[in-house]
């Protein structure tokens, strides 16, 4: 059933590891997938080999640095496939990504323009729009979800009008899974002329993604999701709408010229990437490219939907479980509490038992409100998953029901 | 009234008993659910101490005999730990709760269940114990 050899698995060290004496099973990709031994090594050979600052020496090293520094751009251009590789930004990660958009129309939006956001979205992509409409005195609109976790295409149509400016949302929901419809509702916001920013920082570790044939005008990701480093993240942005923002963050690298009163901003992508930019993750991101690549992001998904259907097929067999999410079109998280017992509980047996999950509200909050639940066990997929971790998580749930119950 | 000392004692015997985890998960699932119910009244948004995993009620007025404490929680294992933090500072004198470190739990290996990474609460209300104590303290000082 599981697509991917256990070749694929055995690249990962940590997967080697006990937790509280039992052998490690880690489901826990969607808050930060674990990384290949190629990404690990990626960073040392940086560092022992051509560590230096990018983009401003004269010599060898920092001429290798740079080269590998902007490969990975083009990687991650030709990764998304992208018109331009300097409509790559690197940022420390999607939340920095949607805030340097944010704040960027701080100076173009004006009272009484509109703002979309979604119920299914991370706290990420919905702080940085509240914040932005207070600042602004535009108002935020909320296109609600049902109960499985679709979003309301009829509400979102009847809250387009030409006051929309930004329509934010993501492209997989952390917390449900949910895949939206991104192309269609980028079709429906351009008929307005609203500017589109999309969380992809789920969708990246499981899906390709075109951004070209999605026509979005902005797009953000995460490397540590899809098996690269902390610390390192992408914003794609058309380059008319890139232009059009000023640069959220001061500093060096960010600049052409700079006088005691007043500096004029380096060019594209630079402009967006003031002070020395974090190098070692952006090569570990590069190897992480590739070895997602050579593994297949097809293959990766694949594999994930054989497990996810398996995984939610022996969950639901299971008694008072409760799968929260069931949108047709799913990807690669399960959510679920059981009857009367507490997520926290639930966790905390199954981490005496070395089963890692998510518990909580996986920074959704409205989510969570919205199912008037304090919270969900998240179990949630990546490409070293096996069919073997999901059966522990069968049994050790089995387990922990009988110690609470 | 046994000391606090006592009181831990007990408790470390208790635990003494347990081999693995089960035994000793299954036993504060126990004490959770045996934890006397908080007066609704008490039960408030003012006494909640708002963890991001599970949430912590504590509540505490003061007698001769010392203080007495109420407390709750939504999720049966921080009920668990509630229990067993209430069982030794339950009536005991301001003075000692304020002084009172609850270096015991590192005894029985539950010192993980007071990490501000847990984001329970307990952590929380453990600060909010000594609190009373200095509070009460200073109101008969």
């Amino acid at each position: 059933m599981a697509n991917l050899p256990t070749s694929v698995r055995e690249q990962f060290p940590i997967l080697q590891r006990k937790v509280n004496g039992k052998p490690l099973v880690y489901l826990d990709s969607a808050a930060t997938t674990q990384k290949p031994l190629a990404v690990i090594e990626a960073i040392v050979r940086y560092y022992s080999e051509f560590n230096s600052n990018v983009h401003r020496g004269v010599h060898q090293l920092s001429q290798e640095a740079t080269e590998a520094f902007e490969g990975v751009r083009i990687q991650l251009q030709q990764h998304l496939h992208a018109a331009e590789a300097h409509e790559i930004i690197f940022t420390k990660g999607t939340t920095d990504s949607i805030n340097t958009v944010a704040h960027g129309f701080r100076s173009i939006l004006q009272p009484g323009d509109e703002i979309i956001v979604t119920q299914l979205e991370h706290h990420s992509n919905l702080v940085p729009w509240q914040m932005l409409a207070q600042h602004t005195g535009a108002t935020l609109r909320y296109v609600p979800m049902d109960g499985r976790g679709v979003l309301d295409m009829k509400a979102y149509a009847d809250l387009l009008s030409p006051s929309t400016k930004v329509v934010a949302f993501n492209h997989i929901s952390n917390a449900l899974g949910t895949v939206n419809p991104v192309k269609e509702m980028t079709v429906m916001a351009h008929q307005y002329g609203a500017a589109v920013v999309v969380d992809g920082a789920q969708a990246l570790p499981h899906t390709t993604v075109d951004v070209q044939d999605l026509d979005v005008d902005f797009y953000a990701g995460s490397a540590h999701k899809m098996y690269g480093p902390t610390g390192i993240g992408l914003l794609y942005g058309k380059t008319t709408w890139l232009e059009k923002l000023p640069p959220y963050q001061g500093g060096g690298e960010m600049i052409a010229e700079v006088a005691m009163e007043v500096s004029t901003y380096a060019g594209l992508p630079h402009k967006f990437e003031a002070g020395t930019p974090n190098i070692e993750a952006v090569i570990g991101w590069g190897a992480a490219l590739t070895w997602m690549n050579r593994v297949g992001v097809k293959n990766i998904q694949a594999h994930e939907d054989a497990l996810l259907r398996y995984a939610t097929e022996r969950l639901e067999a299971i008694p008072g479980v409760k799968i929260y999410g069931k949108a047709p079109e799913k990807a690669a998280v399960i959510s679920f509490n059981v009857h009367g017992l507490h997520p926290y509980d639930v966790g905390t047996l199954l981490d005496q038992m070395g089963i890692a999950v998510r518990t909580g509200q996986h920074c959704t909050q409205p989510i969570m409100d919205e199912f008037g639940i304090p919270g969900t066990i998240r179990a949630s997929l990546a490409a070293y998953t096996t069919k073997e971790d999901l059966d522990a998580l069968v049994k050790g749930l089995e387990k922990a029901i009988s110690l609470l119950q | 009234m046994s000391s606090m000392a006592d009181r831990e004692a007990d408790i470390l015997e208790e635990f003494d008993f347990f081999d693995d985890w089960m035994d000793k998960y299954e036993h504060l699932i126990a004490l959770g659910k045996e934890l006397p119910p908080m007066n609704p009244l008490h039960k408030t948004d003012d006494n909640k101490i708002k963890g991001c995993q599970s949430q912590v009620w504590l509540y505490a007025q003061t007698s001769d005999a010392g203080i007495q404490f109420e407390a709750d929680s939504d999720a049966i294992i921080t009920r668990g730990m509630v229990a067993l933090l209430l069982r030794i500072v339950q009536d005991q004198s301001p003075e000692e709760i304020a002084a009172y470190g609850f270096g015991f739990l590192d005894d029985i290996g539950l010192t993980a269940h007071l990490s501000p990474t847990r984001a329970n609460g307990l952590l929380s209300m453990v600060k909010q114990i000594r609190l009373y104590g200095v509070a009460f303290q200073a109101k008969r000082g």
